[in-house]
């Protein structure tokens, strides 16, 4: 199988989130980059399942600056076999879609995979965008899937349960928790990794229909009201009367 | 111009969901201007009901019967956006919507911007918009390029209300491609307001000690009428349900009211959690980071005080 998986750069799950330049960028000092979580851990470890049970390749794309190769050699290290870096500081997720799709497009993947969504900017928009321009069917969300070589079997998270699919063919896949378990790269891999091909492509979408304007952080709680444990009526009385939620 | 809004219709009845993206559409249509239609797709017993949330009429797509599959409804929104002159398309920031919303950005030529909560506004020669990133530590204002844009609308974002009366529906039958995609079966907990959707969330930690012991949660739950959650290493363990996890790998949340008994806090659990409008942390740990993010907290053992929390409701709603 030829799989495909994109892979982007986020600031780690605890990393303080301030803001530069009038609040118009985000504060990167101090502030320590991984893999975005859902596609390292589910998306990637998925698409190496999959070749080691049918054979094949796993590729990772990642569109922006040489900054990232860190990253990506990590999903190299990980085991995929060899990747591509378009080179382009993206601002968008249109950007990164197309510029996605323009490397993917006579290239004949089976699957191609992304997290359900970045941590940073929480769109899940990608991974459908890559799917309208290689007009290829989206099953996103998953959180299980078996696939035989030519059919896929998908089980999607949906609103308070799941759904199960059937897809035949090439498709883009979002990774939710569950597809697969987190694999550490041993010290192997990581030597290894230093030798697999890192292709870097110039961008041919260099142009982004959304940018932020400026960044604010949510307003800051007034502080805790400690409530006596034997007075739970006044609890309730506070989130009636004066919270008014209930 | 018009705004149109996609109204999911699961199992042909609609949700709140659907009644929040109308009025969302209304109220965008009144900031950018035009009028707000809405499109239902697959069978509906009442489409003109979406009237009394802000459309000016609906369009019906009936004869469209399979699943909501991105490919076939970008192509069927697509279709009716061209018909329609539509500047802006809202869907819910729902498992359906999210995998439309891009697609169709992609469609239309149009900018994204998902998880809005906030009504866009034209101003310097494009639209801007609100949504939370960094999931929920903070918010940015976007600003999308030119006229045209597909918007995903965060649930509880915005307080809906009945506005108008029904209106009228136009039925339409629109050709989708043949989808490669079959819904083999739909597995949900019925009867129960989704997680995203519900305005009341009772959570629990691994400070319940162990899954038999969610009964005083289950009844606080009923009792006023919300949604269970649970923090990760419960669903991970197969406590809870996976569906019920909250936090940063899991579901992301809004709720008025968000009760958390034995969770701890850790920062991944309160970015799903923090844009809740009023948070009580029941903990026996006075040093849990939860209550730090809490609006009101109960220091104590949590099998004391959630039943007679549970009580005190009860005692209220006989009142």
């Amino acid at each position: 199988m030829k799989l495909l998986v994109c892979i982007t750069k986020t600031p780690e799950t605890t990393a303080k989130i301030a803001f530069t330049d009038g609040d118009s960028k985000f504060d990167e000092s101090g502030v320590q980059f991984i893999m975005n979580p859902y596609d390292e851990w589910y998306a990637l470890v998925r698409a190496l399942e999959l070749k080691e049970q049918h054979g094949g390749t796993v590729t990772a794309i990642n569109v922006g600056p040489a900054a990232n190769d860190v990253v990506i050699r990590k999903a190299l290290a990980i085991g995929a076999d060899d990747a591509v870096r378009i080179d382009t500081e993206a601002l968008s997720s249109s950007q990164v879609a197309a510029n996605i799709a323009a490397h993917a497009k006579d290239k004949g993947y089976d699957v191609i995979f992304t997290g359900k969504e970045s941590i940073d900017y929480n769109g899940s928009e990608v991974g459908g965008m890559v799917a309208e321009h290689l007009g290829l069917p989206y099953v996103s969300y998953a959180s299980h899937m078996d696939h035989n070589g030519s059919t896929a079997t998908v089980s999607r998270d949906i609103e308070g349960g799941v759904e199960v699919v059937d897809v035949a063919g090439s498709f883009v896949l979002s990774a939710s928790k569950g597809l697969a378990e987190q694999r550490i790269p041993n010290m192997r891999g990581i030597m290894m990794a230093k030798r697999k091909p890192l292709n870097v492509e110039p961008a041919t979408v260099t142009e982004s229909k959304v940018s932020v304007v400026s960044y604010t952080l949510p307003p800051a709680k007034s502080g805790v009201k400690m409530i006596d444990p034997e007075n739970m009526d006044e609890l309730v009385r506070l989130l009636h009367e004066e919270a008014k939620v209930i | 111009m018009s705004v149109l809004v996609l109204a999911e219709s699961p199992n042909g009845q609609f949700k709140k969901a659907a009644y929040e993206a109308v009025h969302y559409g209304h109220e965008t249509a009144k900031s950018l201007g035009g009028e707000c239609i809405a499109l239902v797709i697959g069978a509906c017993a009442d489409p003109g009901a979406l009237g009394s949330y802000g459309a000016s009429k609906v369009i019906h797509v009936a004869n469209y019967t399979g699943g909501a599959d991105a490919l076939a409804y970008t192509s069927i929104i697509g279709q009716v956006a061209g018909q329609v002159g539509a500047k802006a398309v809202v869907v819910n920031h729902s498992s359906t919507g999210k995998s439309i919303a891009g697609r169709l950005g992609v469609k239309l030529d149009a900018g994204v911007v998902s998880q809005v909560n906030s009504v866009p506004v034209a101003e310097d020669g494009g639209i801007t918009v609100t949504k939370p990133v960094f999931s929920g530590k903070a918010f940015a204002k976007c600003k999308i390029a030119g006229d045209k844009c597909v918007l995903s609308l965060m649930g509880n974002a915005l307080p809906i209300a009945e506005i108008g009366s029904p209106c009228p529906v136009e039925a339409a039958s629109i050709e989708a491609p043949a989808s490669s995609v079959t819904v083999k079966e739909r597995k949900t907990v019925d009867g129960e307001v989704p997680l995203p959707e519900a305005e009341l969330v009772v959570s629990a930690g691994r400070g319940m000690k162990g899954p038999e012991n969610w009964g005083i949660i289950d009844d606080l739950a009923k009792t006023i009428g919300a949604t269970t959650a649970c923090s990760r290493p419960v669903a991970d363990t197969g406590w809870r349900p996976h569906h019920e996890h909250v936090g940063q790998t899991g579901v992301a949340i809004r709720p008025n009211l968000y009760i958390a008994a034995g969770i701890s806090g850790a920062i991944q659990h309160l970015a799903g959690v923090n844009s809740s409008k009023c948070i009580v942390v029941i903990n026996k740990d006075p040093e849990a980071p939860f209550f730090k993010a809490a609006d009101y907290g109960v220091c104590a053992d949590l099998f004391d005080v959630v039943p007679r929390l549970t009580e005190a409701f009860k005692k209220m709603k006989d009142a």
